[in-house]
Parts: C-alpha cells; structure tokens; sequence
C-alpha cells in the first residue's frame, strides 16, 4: 500500500449513503437495470404483462366513466387523459408499494454487508420509473392516435415528472424505514394508496366534481401535477392548477405538503438508516 | 506450527478500535405495529439491555493477520460488524486505512435470479469496486472459480458447491486492502479448501491485512500473527495466538461445575458397594471438569461398602470418547500394621491422588470398579463412565496420549559403493 492510503479514516457506522457516493450510485444503476432487464427480457410476455395491469383498469375505467357518467363528454380527450393518468399513477403506486417491503427484502444484504441503505428503496423507484418509461411510449402513440397534435409544452413534461418522482422517492423512503420498525406499514400504506388514488384528479378533472370536493381535492399534493401533466400533454385548454385554486390555501397547501414530505423523508432516513441492520 | 514470520508491530497502524461499546436492547415485549403505538402512544418499550461490548481498544497493524476469538455471544460478531459498517457503535471509535471488504457470510447479494456474470459484477461494486473495475475482473473471477463454462446460467440453476466457489472467486478479485472474515474458510470440498488456502497465504505475501472472527483455534494457530479474545464484550487477552487459543479453551471448560454425572453401573448391581461423591479437583480443591493438557489429573472417589469387602482391588481406567481403553491400573487398601486387609460393611472407602496426563487434548471418561478377594474376576462394583472429563491444550498427534520421543532425523550421505 501507498503511504497516502494508510491515512486513518473514521468509520462513521451503517448510514444512508454508507461507502462512498460513487458506490452508491453505481449500485443504484446496476440494480435498477438488471431488475429492470429481468422484467423484459428472457420473459417474451413480459412486457405484455406490466402493460396488461394499467390497460385493464384504463378499460374498465373508461367504460364506467363515459357510460355512466358523461365524463367523455364533458372531458377533451378523457380517454386519452384518463390511460395518461393511470400510468402516472400506476408509477407512484407501484414504486411505493415496492419499496415498503424493499429493506426487509433485501435482509441478508442489509444484516451481512456494508450496503448503503438508500440504494434499496432508490433502485425500486429507478425499476418503477424505467416502467414508466416504457408506458409513456404507449400513452404517446395513443395521444397521437387520437388526434391530439404535438405541442411545444410536451417539452415541459419532464418537469412534472421531475416533481412526481422526487415525491414518490421521498414517500418511498419513508415507508421502507418505517416497515423494519412497524411491520403492519404495508397494510396502512394499501389502504391509504388507495384512497390516494381516488383522492388524486386521476379518473377526473378536478374542476368537474363541485367546488367544496374541488377545493378539498386541490389541497393534495399530487394534484397539481396531474393538473399540470394534463394541460401541458393533453389539453393545453385545461384549467391550471392555478386556474383551479379558488384562494391561497390550495396554492400554499399543495407545495408546503409537498416540501414536508420531503424534509421528514430524508429525516427519518436519515435517523432509520444506522438502526436498520438490528431491527431486522 | 505456524510459519515464522516477523512482527509486523512495527508497520503503521490501519485499524484502531477505541473504547468501543455496543448495547443492544432486546425487547421483551416490542411495540412494532403502528397500530399498537397509535393505541398506546405513551407505553415505554420494555427491555432488557445486551451489553455486548463493554469498550474495546486494539490495533491491527499493516499486513497483519488478526485472529478474534471468543465462546459464542461473547461479541465477536457484533465487533466484526461494526468494523464493517454494518451496525452503528454506541460509544467509541473506529478509525481504518484503505479499502476494506467484509465476509460475514459468502454469497451475500448474490440474486439467484441474475446470471454469473451480473452477480459478480454487482458484488464487485458491493465490495467497492468500480463497476468498470468489477467488469475487468470478471473473467479472473470466473477463472478462479472454475466456472468459465456456465457464465451465462443463472445462479439458481448452480450447485451449492458452484455458487461457494463463485463467491469465495469474488472476494479473492475483489482485492480489498483490509479483509474483515467471519468463518468462512471451511467451505467447499478438501482441493477448493486447499485452494483457498494458499490464497490466504498469497494474500499474506501481498501484504494484506486479514481479520479473522473464528472458533476454530487451529486456524487462528496456524493462520494469525497475533489474536484477541474477547469475552462477556471486553478484551481478555491480546497478543500470541498460541496463548489466545489457551486461554480460549480455559474460558470453555472452566467453571462449567456441578453436572450431574449419568455414571451406569456394568451388569453389576450396586449391592455391595455404591458410589458416594467422584469427581476431579484442580490445585486449589475445587471441583473441574476438564483438565489442562499436561497438568496432572486429580481424582478424588468415595465409595461406601454395604457390604463387607474382603481382600478388596480398586480399578481405574481411563478411555477415549470411542471408548477405547487408554490406560487402567489397580490399587489396593493399605491397611495399619496387623489390621485385616477388609473394609467392614457401612464403612467408607476414599481413593485419592493424582495422575501422570499425557493426554492429547479430546474428551474422556472414568471407570471405576471394585473387585474382591484379589481377584478380578470378582467383581463388587462396576462404574461405567463415572466421571468424564475433558483435555484442552494446543499440542496434538496421533492417538490418545503424548509421548516423549528422543528421535533424530538426518541425513545419510550415500556412500560411493
């Protein structure tokens, strides 16, 4: 060895990043992908089948929603909004539900090496985001299909996606240091995705169930970007998110939930993340 | 015998553990749904707190190879993974140079799903190599492995055999300056165990430094420059590894008193005489159950005649765990000037002394018999494994004992005939 490297260097201990930023990354990239690649190839129905789930639901959906109620009418686009929708949400909710039972998982690799701990519940964001990926190409064949013209503002997309998975990843973080601790987060966490689901402007525009609902509705912190993704991608006529806030608290509300999960989930990461090696 | 090699003391430093201390709370009843802690928001954790290391200091030097031992809990393996970064210390520091690798388990990470190849690669970076790195070396893996042939199967379809092989392959490549190893060595058939021998031994000459969390004291012998043991979380001794593996055996076979013996009488019943106290003492009187290889083994046995014993012949003999005779002698009473060579009924007989050990190191057993009238064909009281014992030391051979042998080898020059 160098003289240089026998420098000593504190063990800080098991943390979040523990080993290096560059290490973490490149695990993050590697897991990601080979899972990701597992998903795809070698399974010749593999991509078939992630597909299958959201178009299932967008079927049933659809029917239900411009049959029985007359949102198609009411809604440009609502098909096309509607499969939009459901695969963002469909990322969200696969990433977070994933990422709850990601550590206890992962076990051996958390109890029996040196393994940054925020790389497990990243990776399982990273594979729900390749996913993603791949559904948009459909969503974007179907927006083109039904005659819905290329726009400048498809440009500013990335930005809603930036925002939805920066909160999916905070969200994530928190349900997989929770899990190891309080084993019944999965089952809280199935219930409340899905009164999320139906509590997020997915299966409608926010601006058509009422005002009270509306108002309440807006308070979310998903909402204002499905809001945003539909006027940017779909129908540049949509109300805004601004357009739809009836005062300041539906500004305000959204973004300082948005922010607090953020700050709690690096907190409580950051606090699980040495203990979690015992709590398995 | 391990290899003479010079003390690597004088090298730098590149482990320095300080004062460490590690308390784990063990739960006795763990709030650990939200529910219950929704419900009972105010109701305190109950515990009991597992002090399992009461500060720790050593240093392990550059090149070092570093054996820790100690009886199961004694906090070993919690010290092995907080030098790994795998649980967090409480008090205390860890301070290390160069890049370090950890094996607390091989085959760690390895997805049963993935390929060869992409488990390698993946556990190349887990053990700090860059993935550009971890991907250059993946064909010197395979090598080592042996597993050229199967690069591209998954580690699911692999023999236990196979996947050992692949693993024990990445952690040789991976390279690491400081190895932290916790019992892996006995892994694989006898020509892989060869093989990961002489990689040690490699590594050794590479300058490599090695700490090694065993039980096995022939390794820590055999393998380590210096060794630690550890018990009940604090240091006990620190330096030779010889001395370590001593006072590691000392640790498992002292103190252990007061077990009932299931001694079985041999066909005969005990009508004539029955046993009422055996046992083996150490030098101060008390009672032990297992004697240092080379200290004298002293016996103290009670009998009580219930009947009276003529002309009566006490046998000792000691077997091996096989229950192979080692040896046996007789003694008998040696009674006053003029008194009859008997012991009358209800009287007691004491035998007591002490007896050359030659033993290796294993486990034994007792018998003791009483036969009368100088005969051993008549047989009072027949004690089959009255006492057992065990024999711990570091010296061994072949067989049950240890002989002194004068014995020279040299050589003959051959003489032109």
């Amino acid at each position: 060895m160098s003289g240089a490297a026998l420098e000593l260097r504190e063990v800080r201990g098991p943390s979040a990043l523990g080993g290096g930023r560059r290490r973490a990354l490149e695990l993050l990239y590697l897991i990601a992908v080979t899972e990701f690649r597992r998903n795809y190839v070698g399974t010749a129905l593999g991509y078939l089948w992630s597909l299958v789930r959201p178009l299932m639901l967008f079927g049933v959906l659809l029917v239900v929603f411009t049959q029985a109620f007359d949102l198609g009418d009411r809604v440009v686009n609502y098909p096309v909004l509607l499969l939009f929708n459901i695969v963002l949400f469909t990322f969200f909710q696969e990433a977070t539900t994933q990422a709850v039972t990601s550590i206890v998982n992962q076990e051996s690799v958390v109890r029996k090496t040196q393994f940054p701990r925020l790389v497990i519940p990243l990776a399982v964001v990273l594979t729900s985001l390749f996913n993603l990926g791949v559904n948009l190409v459909v969503v974007l064949c179907f927006l083109l299909f039904s005659g819905v013209s290329p726009m400048w503002t498809w440009l500013l997309f990335p930005v809603v996606l930036a925002l939805l998975v920066v909160f999916t990843t905070a969200v994530a973080m928190i349900l997989a240091a929770l899990h190891p601790r309080f084993r019944d987060t999965g089952v809280i966490w199935g219930v409340a995705a899905m009164a999320l689901f139906y509590a997020t402007p997915v299966l409608y525009p926010i601006e058509v169930v009422g005002d009270a609902l509306g108002d309440l509705l807006a308070l979310n912190p998903l909402s204002p970007l499905f809001g945003l993704a539909r006027k940017w991608v779909v129908d540049p006529g949509a109300p805004g998110p601004l357009a739809v806030a009836d005062g300041w608290p539906q500004v305000v509300v959204p973004a300082v939930l948005f922010a607090a999960v953020c700050v709690l989930a690096v907190w409580i990461f950051n606090r699980e993340a040495p203990r979690i090696a015992e709590e398995l | 015998m391990p290899p003479s090699r010079p003390s690597r003391l004088h090298a730098p430093v590149v482990i320095e553990v300080r004062d460490l201390v590690k308390t784990f709370r063990i739960p006795s009843h763990r709030v650990d749904t939200l529910k219950e802690r929704a419900l009972h928001p105010l109701r305190r954790d109950a515990h009991r707190e597992l002090r399992a290391l009461r500060g720790v200091s050593f240093d392990v030097h550059d090149g070092e190879f570093f054996g820790i031992v100690g009886r199961n809990g004694s906090g070993k393996s919690t010290l092995l993974k907080i030098m790994s970064s795998i649980y967090g210390a409480d008090a205390g520091r860890i301070r290390m140079a160069g890049r370090l690798a950890p094996f607390i388990e091989l085959g760690v990470g390895f997805n049963p799903e993935l390929t060869s190849r992409e488990n390698v690669v993946l556990n190349g970076v887990m053990m700090g190599l860059g993935r550009r790195e971890a991907q250059r070396r993946l064909d010197a893996v395979l090598d080592f492995a042996e597993l050229r042939d199967y690069t591209d199967l998954k580690l699911k379809n692999y023999s236990s055999g196979m996947m050992v092989r692949l693993a024990f392959a990445v952690m040789v490549e991976a390279d690491a300056d400081i190895m932290l190893v916790d019992e892996v060595l006995a892994v694989g058939d006898a020509s892989f165990a060869q093989k990961c021998m002489d990689v040690f031994h490699e590594k050794r000459r590479a300058g490599r430094t090695l700490v090694l969390v065993t039980h096995d004291m022939a390794t820590v012998q055999s393998f380590c420059d210096r060794a630690l043991l550890i018990h009940d979380g604090e240091l006990r001794y620190l330096g030779d590894p010889e001395e370590t593996a001593m006072r590691y055996y000392r640790l498992n076979f002292r103190g252990a008193d007061g077990r009932a013996h299931e001694a079985t009488t041999a066909g005969v019943p005990d009508v004539n005489a029955r046993i009422v106290s055996a046992r083996l003492e150490d030098e101060v009187g008390g009672t032990v159950e297992s004697v240092e290889q080379g200290t004298p083994i002293r016996l103290e046995v009670v009998l009580e005649a219930r009947q009276a014993l003529e002309a009566p012949i006490f046998g000792i003999h000691v077997l091996d765990a096989d229950g192979v005779t080692v040896f046996g002698f007789n003694r008998t009473l040696t009674p006053g000037p003029g008194e009859p060579e008997r012991v009358p009924a209800g009287d007691r007989v004491r035998i007591v002394g002490t007896i050359e050990n030659r033993l290796l190191p294993g486990r034994y057993f007792i018998h003791v018999y009483v036969a009368r009238n100088r005969t051993q064909g008549d047989m009072a009281l027949h004690l089959v494994r009255l006492l057992d014992f065990v024999v711990y030391g570091t010296r061994t051979g072949a067989g049950s004992v240890l002989v002194d042998a004068d014995v020279e080898v040299s050589v003959e020059v051959a003489q032109p005939s």
